[in-house]
């Protein structure tokens, strides 16, 4: 007796006539009405996955993803949904493509001389799930806070320049949260509406914690928006070396993890799996922070940035706006290549855009430097 | 393809007839026998004992995290109510909102009528608490809409500036706002503006849907102070009440403007009554035939308001359950205001104050807004005698106070009669 199921599709059908968000593009009624009396293992349903775009109309010109997923079943229960939403929003891959895993950062050519006088710092992210368990949308407080325990237990065993220390967020005292303020490391309660409208922010701060090592390179933060975002940065323009430290401490916390007997999240169509769809795949966002004030200003600058496959953002990160000309410049994609193919394309995206600021400092011309379409 | 409709009916004035409904809506399928203990629903997932999903309520203040043990909560867990409600969803605001040392929340919402059974454990302490001794195992809520029997009511308008009335009504059947899903929120929607539709009189009125109003209807009920907007308090929000604004909600009013009726905002419907002036008698009086209109237009169509004889009116916040009734006025008290006495005056006649923005707002150049503190355990026409007579004494003592006479502390007022 399921006495949700006491209405028809067509009257629990939300009205998506003001929407402008990727779930609102693909769920019609016929959609909606073959998804709504599935559920994963774990009791999501269609209507949990479309909450948040539901409840956030979006804008025309900034297209939000507007659905989540509540566990790893939840990419192939609600395929119908999910598969054209990734295909739009990851320029076109398809339900039957494979997605390269590489984290071998051998294979990554260059990378440790981009010209520090414009690279201020570097950076690379990305997100891990721990299979099992049910992902920050829709996860207990006993799921939540076994996924703290095993993360902080595998990360105490990271040692040399991995080694570091774990702050809960409940716990920590008034010294340690101002430390980590001033490092540019504590996260807060989400207030994005986007993710509050999806379950991510409850029992806060129950289960959530930062761990980063001594020297301040490696950050991990715990029940975030995922169960593990992992950090790796440091100031200037070494990149190879970011993207080093990327991969050793990825694949040291992923076997310690195997040794549990835990597994991340991961298929050879979605790669990595992760709560926004908007993050499958590799995950992965590495960028820089760089001095581009003539550049920035130039007509070009938008289609040379689309050309490279990089983004821009201001230097507070996702939906800031940039400060005395510095930009966050990073990939665009997250799913069809692989780690390595994202992090060569912003070392080398970013070497050109240096020498095109360096040209127009100059009071030179950039056109000769116009990129092919990557 | 005929769909099907549980309607869950009450042995109360024995509406026994289950009645098709009009063309284009639901068929009747089955009832639920009330007379039996509401049944569990489907098992809940857990893959963790209690202990570990316990919340943390170590900093909390909220009555839910004062009464909520280890104990209790391994007792209903694994609970749900037929919806499939349960007590994390009921609970998650006030593990959510921890409070504040001065302001104690209530801390949980319940998800639809059976929530208050199916986690009465919890439920029972909380509106203990909540509503001042007031225990619901044992006691019965009086019920009472006769506005004649209200003595006096006319305020001098020399102090009192403005007259209102409200509370709130649910649809028995339907989930409640933290848990209803987007069709039997328009269910609601429906059944209500139905009935609405029907009053005539100085009660005739029209329906503004938040999702269909223009520019000018928007702008008028601003003018008018009657829109309501989404849901920003995280009390609110984190109880999912706000869930596919705007659908389905909106505002309905007389032409008059003295009659509002707002559509699944906190609740499945707020019933305000109001007048500016002091003639608190005449806006209880539109208050009581409106309220008794609606129900009487609602039960032709087979459906009734949500209520039991311990816990009269069944609203989703434990804190309005009984009349859910606030009755108040916009009064002007500058000399009493500032004398020592006054908050003790207030709590002997069973009175609070609040700012004239309604709930935690400050009051503006002496004007207070001052209405009933008690919710359950009396009756409506009660406590709105309480409020006029309660006015009265704050008026006199003013006067007092204006002629450089000396006020008294009135003896405390009982509380459940």
């Amino acid at each position: 007796l399921n006495l949700k199921m006491n209405f028809t599709a067509e009257q629990e059908y939300p009205d998506l006539s003001q929407h402008s968000n990727h779930m609102a593009k693909v769920l019609t009624l016929e959609m909606y009405a073959n998804l709504r009396d599935k559920q994963t293992s774990s009791g999501f349903t269609v209507d949990d996955v479309i909450q948040t775009g539901v409840d956030n109309p979006g804008h025309p010109f900034i297209m939000t993803v507007g659905c989540v997923a509540g566990d790893e079943e939840t990419y192939e229960v609600f395929k119908d949904l999910l598969d054209p939403i990734i295909e739009d929003r990851h320029g076109g891959y398809k339900p039957t493509d494979k997605h390269k895993t590489d984290l071998n950062p051998d294979n990554l050519q260059g990378g440790d001389d981009l010209d520090p006088n414009y690279v201020l710092s570097s950076r690379v992210r990305t997100g891990r799930s721990i299979r099992g368990f049910c992902l920050p949308p829709h996860c207990s407080r006993g799921e939540r806070r076994a996924i703290e325990g095993l993360s902080v237990e595998a990360l105490g065993v990271l040692d040399g320049d991995l080694k570091g220390k774990y702050y809960a967020l409940k716990d920590m005292t008034e010294e340690e949260q101002q430390q980590l303020i001033d490092d540019h490391f504590l996260f807060d309660k989400p207030v994005s509406p986007l993710l509050l409208a999806s379950g991510m922010a409850r029992d806060w701060p129950d289960g959530r914690g930062i761990w980063h090592n001594d020297n301040k390179t490696f950050l991990v933060w715990v029940n975030e928006e995922d169960h593990l975002r992992v950090i790796s940065m440091q100031k200037g323009g070494n990149m190879k070396e970011v993207f080093n430290r990327f991969c050793t401490g990825l694949t040291k916390i992923e076997e310690l993890f195997k040794e549990k007997g835990h597994e991340f999240m991961w298929n050879e169509h979605l790669g990595y799996v992760l709560t926004c769809p908007s993050n499958l795949g590799t995950g992965l966002r590495g960028g820089v922070h760089v001095k581009l004030p003539n550049l920035s200003k130039h007509e070009k600058f938008g289609e040379v940035l689309k050309r490279l496959r990089l983004q821009k953002r201001g230097t507070g990160g996702v939906d800031t706006a940039a400060v005395g000309g510095v930009f966050d410049i990073s990939n665009a994609d997250r799913l069809g290549f692989s780690e390595v193919e994202l992090v060569q394309m912003v070392v080398d995206g970013v070497k050109l855009l240096i020498e095109m600021e360096k040209r127009l400092e100059a009071g030179q011309s950039i056109n000769d430097l116009m990129p092919e379409q990557k | 393809m005929a769909s099907s409709f549980a309607r869950i009916l009450s042995s109360k004035r024995k509406v026994g007839i289950l009645s098709l409904v009009g063309a284009g809506s639901l068929t009747v399928g089955f009832f639920l026998n009330r007379e039996q203990h509401v049944n569990a629903g489907a098992h809940v997932r857990r893959i963790y004992p209690a202990s570990a999903e316990y919340p943390d309520l170590r900093k909390h203040n909220n009555c839910m995290a004062s009464h909520l043990t280890p104990a209790v909560y391994a007792k209903l867990c694994d609970k749900t109510t037929p919806n499939g409600y349960t007590l994390d969803l009921a609970i998650q605001t006030g593990v959510d909102n921890p409070g504040h040392p001065f302001i104690k929340t209530v801390g949980m919402v319940a998800g639809d009528e059976e929530s208050y059974e199916v986690f009465a454990d919890i439920f029972n302490s909380v509106i203990k608490e909540r509503h001042n001794g007031y225990d619901p195992c044992n006691m019965k809520h009086p019920t009472d809409l006769d506005s004649s029997k209200i003595r006096g009511g006319q305020f001098d308008v020399k102090y009192v500036l403005s007259s209102r009335v409200r509370t709130g009504r649910s649809i028995r059947g339907l989930s409640l706002p933290p848990a209803c899903t987007r069709a039997e929120r328009r269910e609601v929607e429906r059944v209500v503006i139905d009935a609405l539709a029907g009053l005539k009189g100085d009660l005739a009125g029209k329906y503004y849907s938040l999702t269909l109003m223009n520019e000018q209807e928007q702008q008028q009920l601003i003018d008018d102070h009657f829109l309501f907007d989404k849901p920003v308090s995280p009390l609110l929000t984190c109880a999912g009440m706000a869930r596919d604004w705007p659908d389905a909600r909106g505002i309905w009013h007389n032409n008059e403007k003295t009659f509002l009726v707002w559509v699944n905002e906190e609740d499945h419907t707020r019933v305000i009554s109001m007048e500016k002036g002091g003639n608190m008698k005449r806006v209880f009086e539109r208050f009581c035939k409106g309220l008794q209109e609606v129900e009487r237009l609602i039960q032709e169509k087979g459906w009734e308001f949500m209520w039991n004889e311990h816990l009269g009116y069944i609203l989703t916040c434990p804190s309005n359950l009984g009349t859910g009734l606030r009755a108040g006025v916009h009064v002007t008290l500058p000399r009493l205001s500032k004398d020592p006495r006054f908050p003790k005056i207030l709590d002997n006649l069973r009175l609070q104050k609040r700012g004239t923005g309604g709930v935690d707002t400050a009051a503006v150049g002496n004007t207070f807004d001052i209405s009933n503190l008690d919710r359950l355990g009396q009756s409506e026409v009660q406590l709105v005698q309480t409020v006029i007579d309660g006015v009265n004494y704050l008026i006199e003592c003013e006067k007092k106070l204006e002629r450089g006479q000396d006020i008294k502390i009135p003896a405390p007022i009982s509380q459940f009669k």
